[in-house]
């Protein structure tokens, strides 16, 4: 990264910048970085690598925020939607940080590291999350507590390794024990014998990993994964994989499936929602719309006749424009054409006959259950002597 | 390079005399830039066409583009493979990736087009 974002509008870039330019990926802005949309294979042998082997992705333009003090713990409880007293060290939780008008600012994962907490939050939003933390610092409810906010995006790289062999790719190159990592928890360890942060996480669907280590051995580390080991040979993988990966597994994503317009139980996120824990960003505007109850929802659908769904286009119910797609592809696993939409409630039921509107014509669609494509998480029980 | 019995549009498409009918596609070039293709929307045999008009979208994972006639007249054909495997466009867009046959107003049309050279060049350029 060459600094924060760019007065002179320059897009910013990873610690593995380089790695993708040697590898002649195709590059984009993405949330004010220039990121790899693909890599010479294309999404679609990307997106089946990820499926079948593994998948390898430059995750560093999120936002590594790490809060230090003895406060730490009370600023993510009252910063995050989520029960974050419910972490235990070494444990990690999704949630959302929401504003005073209940809209969602971002969402995000929260890692309970013991002697710090660690919120990974979207490239876009990063500014815009550390400007709500600031202002609630200077004359609000995050006043006098003892914690501080340290941005480590720009000296950290996080690398991510997605798919069933992804646990025996990356054993070989840690010193840490992944048979006992359970889903969302997080060790710290050496990768390539570099020491970091290794995450069992991910956003597609499959068992995965993410590691966090110092840029500086960003590029070796990236490079040394590539290699592959034990058999197993991964292949790099770019935005465009991911995106259709986490439409797959049903995930929504910021910008598509949310944004400040949308509220936590209209997108179906209310189960991060917890109102009983006490004080928190946004309670009183999220209570009056958990009272009321969300007028629309976010479906899955599945077109019954041929066309790819794209985001913004209308939903139809007799004719009339009802709602909007959010997010839309060709499911490279299924093959078939899948979305994700806002309906409304009387739309919202799995077998509803729904059209959407592509290129001036309703083209037949039901709504449908997520996941598109089953979980594959893998489940690990929690050791006797700890608490999950 | 791009084959040179053929002629090619500013919006890479190309297109090649075959008997008195024209088979378009889109190019190499135009194919690797879309990406995976996923989804062809074609006219049916027996539409008119009319050249530097869309006649149809192909669709990628990433993102749908119009596809443009490079020459006026009637669809003859249409290649139904692709309802089933789009991804043929990719692997073989000068061949079996075909996407309709015209029976041109004017034949003597298709040789206002680019060269194989021209379009090369407009390619390069790019």
């Amino acid at each position: 990264m060459t600094g924060d974002a760019a007065s002179d509008g320059a897009l910013l870039r990873t610690a593995l910048y380089d790695c993708h330019h040697a590898a002649a990926a195709r590059m984009v802005d993405f949330g004010g970085w220039d990121m790899p949309i693909q890599y010479k294979t294309g999404i679609r042998a990307e997106h089946l690598a990820v499926r079948a082997g593994v998948g390898v992705f430059d995750l560093s333009h999120m936002g590594r925020l790490y809060v230090r003090g003895a406060d730490a713990m009370a600023l993510v409880q009252w910063l995050t939607t989520n029960d974050a007293s419910r972490l235990a060290p070494g444990r990690a939780q999704y949630s959302l940080i929401c504003g005073s008008d209940g809209q969602i600012l971002d969402d995000i994962i929260a890692y309970n590291l013991g002697a710090e907490m660690l919120l990974v939050v979207n490239a876009s939003n990063r500014l815009k999350v550390l400007a709500w933390i600031e202002q609630n610092q200077q004359n609000g409810p995050l006043a006098g507590l003892d914690a501080k906010i340290y941005d480590a995006t720009a000296e950290t790289a996080m690398i991510g390794f997605q798919g069933p062999e992804s646990e025996r790719l990356l054993q070989d190159l840690v010193d840490v024990d992944l048979s006992t990592l359970r889903y969302y928890a997080a060790l710290s360890g050496t990768a390539d014998g570099k020491p970091g942060l290794i995450a069992r996480t991910g956003y597609t669907g499959e068992d995965g990993f993410e590691v966090i280590v110092a840029a500086a051995d960003g590029p070796s580390t990236w490079n040394t994964l590539l290699e592959g080991r034990g058999g197993v040979t991964p292949m790099a993988c770019g935005l465009g994989a991911r995106d259709t990966l986490r439409l797959e597994a049903g995930m929504p994503l910021y910008g598509h499936e949310i944004d400040e317009s949308c509220n936590p139980f209209e997108a179906g996120l209310g189960r991060v929602v917890k109102l009983a824990k006490g004080e928190l960003s946004g309670k009183a505007a999220l209570e009056r719309v958990a009272e009321a109850g969300p007028e629309r929802k976010l479906i899955a659908f599945e077109l019954t006749a041929g066309g790819v769904p794209r985001q913004g286009y209308a939903i139809l119910d007799a004719d009339a424009a009802v709602g909007q797609v959010t997010s839309g592809n060709v499911s490279p696993s299924l093959g078939t054409p899948i979305g994700m939409a806002y309906v409304p409630l009387r739309l919202s039921e799995p077998g509803t006959a729904i059209a959407v509107e592509i290129r001036g014509k309703a083209v037949p669609a039901k709504v449908v259950t997520l996941p598109f494509y089953p979980h594959k998480t893998k489940k690990i029980a929690a050791p006797s002597t700890s608490r999950s | 390079m791009d084959p040179t019995d053929r002629r090619y549009t500013e919006e890479h498409e190309w297109v090649k005399m075959d008997g008195d009918v024209a088979v378009v596609g889109i190019t190499s070039f135009a194919q690797d830039q879309l990406g995976d293709v996923v989804y062809v929307e074609l006219p049916k045999v027996g539409d008119r066409v009319e050249a530097m008009k869309s006649f149809g979208v192909i669709e990628s994972v990433k993102t749908a583009s119009d596809l443009y006639a490079p020459v006026s007249g009637v669809v003859e054909a249409v290649n139904g493979s692709l309802t089933g495997s789009p991804e043929t466009v990719n692997d073989a867009p000068y061949e079996g990736g075909w996407l309709i046959k015209v029976k041109p107003d004017n034949p003597a049309d298709i040789d206002t087009l680019m060269t194989a050279q021209q379009y090369g060049e407009q390619v390069a350029g790019s």
